[in-house]
């Protein structure tokens, strides 16, 4: 009966589709209709059901998923909740007696070979939907031990924020979704390719087309191949285009790797005419077996030719309805397509934001006429915009620099926290912490000079000492106006008095906690280890891989920073602008108009409480459950922050509790016990700061900043993401 | 110390094993009792059950105050036969909430009957309670009651 874990696939059964998904079940067509297939074993759902329920997984993935709704959860808590799943996997073995029947069959069927290890989902592959690409795959795996872990991991890719994304757009029952996988052995042919036996663009015609070596290049579109066009009802060859060859995919130490093609190869076509004549025409058979235009993939095996996967052709009219499986797909960002992003932003886009801030800030405002200030606020609106759409489209993106490096992390070192890796990328220095540094020593100058103080309380800086007056505009000039929030206009009123107000405040608090400076010797050793066990696949280096995630980290929050500047030079102007209005308000004189109207489209007006009336909070929430994304444990009094003014009067030890930890306020953190956001995520700016500085921390906690007031008593669990509100204000 | 009754033990581990959750019983610190269900796992000798509960909790504020504990498993599944099929315990004892090599026995005890609690019950902010039992009121056929001293 444990046999149903493992079935070979001869002895598959029209009742087992179900059982082994849809790309599984072509696979037993095809060679029962008496094509050639590689060897195959499936491995059906029944075996990643018994291992979720006899590990506890099903469960646990359950609880990670129910955190909240789907549809509330934010893009980065999906990939931090898929990070959790991935890992839940892969430190879950398969239970002994599972491990022993299907290692038996693995290690009887296929030895030392080389497999490959495909996902083989229940709605995979059907005519409504394509999953190809959604899940993961594995090639060139070899040994009992690594096909049993790797079967893991392409299970847990049943998991992956674009898997349950898609499922969730195709409207796909998430929770009862079940994985079935396809192990086969690895044919590294001459060459191989694919027959779409009815061209996708002109019906009359199929296309065949054909590489050296492994198709793994083809599919993924690494090499071009060669294409021969052939007539559906005369079954006569019509065109063949040549293609460049250069290059061939060839299998490496683990996985494949691209390498050039050797001269001889790239000068011949990979098939001859009647060769590829003969293909078309078995391609053409299993259309008429299958009754319907088929997508196939084959190879050449020592002249005997092989089909490796067919599928009906999903047509281009099927596809635009609602599938945007492409977006989802690009999710998962590949490290070649990072690093061309991350060389786009150093070398085009950060200078270019710093140029425009050094630009904005080398105008005299004080100079412009009235209108002339209008137009410069405009001026600066749009150019605040284009970066913020910047911001959107590239610096977001370039996180995923620091997931990709985690998830490799995490499955080359198995940490029991699956965030360990972000200690590792915080080795790097980041921006707001220099800030914050910087801010403690202009306190220090505060707290060790009373007359100081005194002219920071009646707010008069031309009595300030040159020392302290330069350090002060050296920090401004650097950082900008800390008076304001970040991504949002609202709740800023430019004030220059504020940091005023800020360092009196830190002056009179004893010195913060310094920055826990993470032992470098063990650091040293887990990036050691690291490089040590990083599989040989010969594409990409352990340290290239690192590198490019320390940028993806410090971008994270440096990003902030840059946009900041510029957005700070739009509140200069706006601030010259409102004072203009002010002074002519008060010699009864007459504003420009369309300052006036530049002006009060970007100065929010007044505002009233943002609570409701606090009538007897007779239902009132205890305990709140949100994201762990900073381990410890924590209780202390809530100071939420909902404007920059809320700020000043945060107290050493108080909870930072915010809608979203924005750049600019994270000069607080290092007086904070611990911070709680309603956005949710771990790579999230407040969860890096929060894990920077080593404190508890919880996000994607719903209404935060209203639930939660001011004065609560609130533990915060780091841990397991809880926040209790111990007794309410 | 022995059973007075071994088939009634056979009964309470049965039922034990078969109950993911309990209610428990603590004592605020005006005297006034607060039920909570908690997942548990009995010992093979009765001795003690365990339990775990966050740091931020009321029971777990409670627990500090006055280790005296009542807990009721049941087996009833809401129909009316349930008076007279089903099995209730209430079992009375001391918590104490463990640390080091007990702990690391209790919680792989506890694992084992749940495996989906563990990181839960991993987490540092979790505690992990045993409560020595000393006396169980084993409820069956409605009002027949077996007192079970360990």
């Amino acid at each position: 009966m444990t046999m149903k874990w493992v079935i070979p696939v001869a002895e598959l059964t029209k009742d087992d589709q179900i059982r082994v998904g849809g790309k599984a079940y072509m696979l037993y067509r095809l060679h029962n209709g008496g094509f050639s297939v590689p060897k195959t074993l499936f491995i059906p759902t029944d075996a990643y059901m018994d291992y979720v329920d006899r590990t506890g997984l099903r469960e646990r993935i359950q609880a990670e998923l129910r955190r909240k709704a789907l549809s509330e959860m934010r893009w980065e808590e999906m990939w931090d909740c898929a990070l959790r799943i991935r890992h839940m996997f892969s430190k879950k073995p398969l239970p002994d007696e599972m491990a022993k029947v299907i290692g038996d069959a693995m290690a009887a069927a296929f030895g030392e070979q080389p497999v490959a290890i495909r996902s083989s989902a229940l709605e995979e592959d059907s005519a409504a939907h394509s999953f190809a690409g959604i899940h993961d795959s594995y090639i060139n795996v070899k040994g009992c031990a690594q096909i049993l872990s790797h079967l893991r991991r392409v299970w847990a890719s049943l998991w992956s924020d674009a898997a349950i994304l898609y499922r969730r757009e195709i409207g796909l029952d998430v929770q009862a979704s079940a994985m079935a996988v396809v192990i086969q052995e690895v044919i590294e042919g001459e060459c191989s390719g694919i027959v779409f036996t009815k061209s996708p663009t002109r019906g009359n015609q199929g296309v065949l087309e054909a590489v050296h070596g492994m198709n793994q290049a083809l599919v993924d579109g690494a090499v071009e191949p060669d294409r021969w066009i052939f007539d559906r009802k005369t079954r006569k060859f019509l065109a063949h285009t040549p293609a460049k060859r250069d290059q061939w995919m060839q299998l490496a130490d683990t996985g494949v790797e691209l390498v050039e093609l050797p001269l001889d190869k790239s000068a011949s076509a990979p098939l001859d005419p009647e060769t590829a004549e003969a293909i078309f025409l078995n391609a053409f058979s299993i259309e008429a077996f299958f009754k319907s235009p088929q997508d196939i993939e084959w190879t050449m095996d020592h002249h005997r030719l092989v089909f490796l996967q067919a599928r009906p052709i999903t047509t281009l009219s099927e596809k635009g309805a609602g599938d945007d499986r492409s977006w989802y797909m690009g999710l998962r960002r590949t490290y070649d397509n990072l690093k061309t992003l991350r060389s786009k932003i150093e070398t085009e886009l950060v200078p270019a934001m710093e140029e425009a801030a050094d630009e904005l800030g080398g105008i005299n405002l004080a100079d412009l006429t009235d209108r002339g200030l209008a137009e410069e606020i405009h001026r600066r609106k749009k150019i605040y915009d284009q970066w913020k759409a910047v911001y959107w489209s590239d610096f977001i993106p370039f996180a995923h620099g620091m997931r990709l490096f985690g998830e490799t992390y995490n499955d080359i070192i198995q940490p029991d926290d699956p965030y360990e890796f972000v200690d590792i990328l915080s080795a790097g220095e980041l921006m707001s912490l220099d800030r914050n540094r910087y801010l403690e020593k202009l306190a220090l100058m505060v707290r060790e000079d009373p007359l100081l103080a005194a002219s920071l309380k009646q707010e008069d800086p031309a009595s300030f000492p040159p020392e302290f007056a330069d350090a002060l505009a050296l920090f401004n000039n650097q950082f900008g106006d800390l008076s304001c929030g970040m991504t949002d206009m609202s709740g800023c009123r430019p004030d220059p008095t504020m940091i005023y107000r800020l360092l009196l405040n830190m002056a009179g608090q004893k010195a913060a906690k310094r920055i826990s400076k993470k032992t470098d010797v063990t650091l040293e050793e887990r990036v050691m280890e690291y490089a040590r066990r990083f599989p040989a696949s010969g594409t990409i280096d352990a340290f290239d891989l690192l590198e490019l995630a320390r940028a993806s980290y410090r971008m994270r929050d440096d990003d902030n920073i840059y946009l900041g500047r510029i957005e700070a030079q739009l509140f200069a102007a706006v601030n010259e602008g409102s004072r203009r209005l002010a002074d002519a308000a008060c010699q009864d004189g007459e504003a420009d108009e369309s300052l006036r109207e530049a002006v009060n489209a970007l100065v929010p007006q007044a505002d009233g409480p943002k609570h409701s009336s606090a009538s007897g909070r007779q239902v009132r929430p205890r305990q709140l459950r949100g994201q762990p994304a900073g381990p410890g444990f924590f209780s202390g009094t809530a100071r939420v922050v909902s404007v920059v003014s809320d700020l000043e009067n945060f107290k050493q030890g108080d909870i930072l509790v915010c809608d979203a930890v924005e750049p600019n306020m994270t000069f607080v953190v290092p007086l904070a016990g611990a911070i709680v956001e309603r956005r949710g995520g771990m790579l999230i700016h407040g969860a890096i700061i929060a894990r920077e500085y080593g404190l508890p921390c919880v996000t994607g906690i719903a209404d935060a900043a209203e639930v939660i007031r001011t004065g609560d008593l609130i533990s915060v669990d780091g841990y397991l993401g809880v926040v209790t509100i111990l007794s309410a204000e | 110390m022995m059973l007075k009754n071994a088939g009634a033990k056979d009964r309470l581990m049965e039922l034990f094993s078969g109950q993911k959750l309990a209610v428990l019983s603590t004592a605020r610190k005006d005297g006034h009792p607060y039920a909570s269900l908690v997942a548990f796992v009995a010992a093979e000798d009765l001795q003690s059950i365990y339990f775990a509960t966050s740091r931020a909790t009321r029971k777990y504020e409670n627990l500090q105050k006055d280790p005296r504990v009542a807990v009721l498993v049941n087996n009833s599944i809401n129909i009316s036969a349930d008076f007279y099929q089903a099995i209730s315990v209430t079992g009375m004892g001391n918590a104490a909430e463990l640390s080091g090599d007990t702990a690391g026995r209790a919680l792989l005890l506890y694992v084992e009957k749940h495996p989906y609690l563990e990181d839960f019950v991993r987490s540092p902010s979790c505690g992990l309670f045993q409560v020595t039992m000393t006396t169980y009121y084993l409820v069956e056929n409605f009002q027949n009651v077996t007192e079970v001293h360990i």
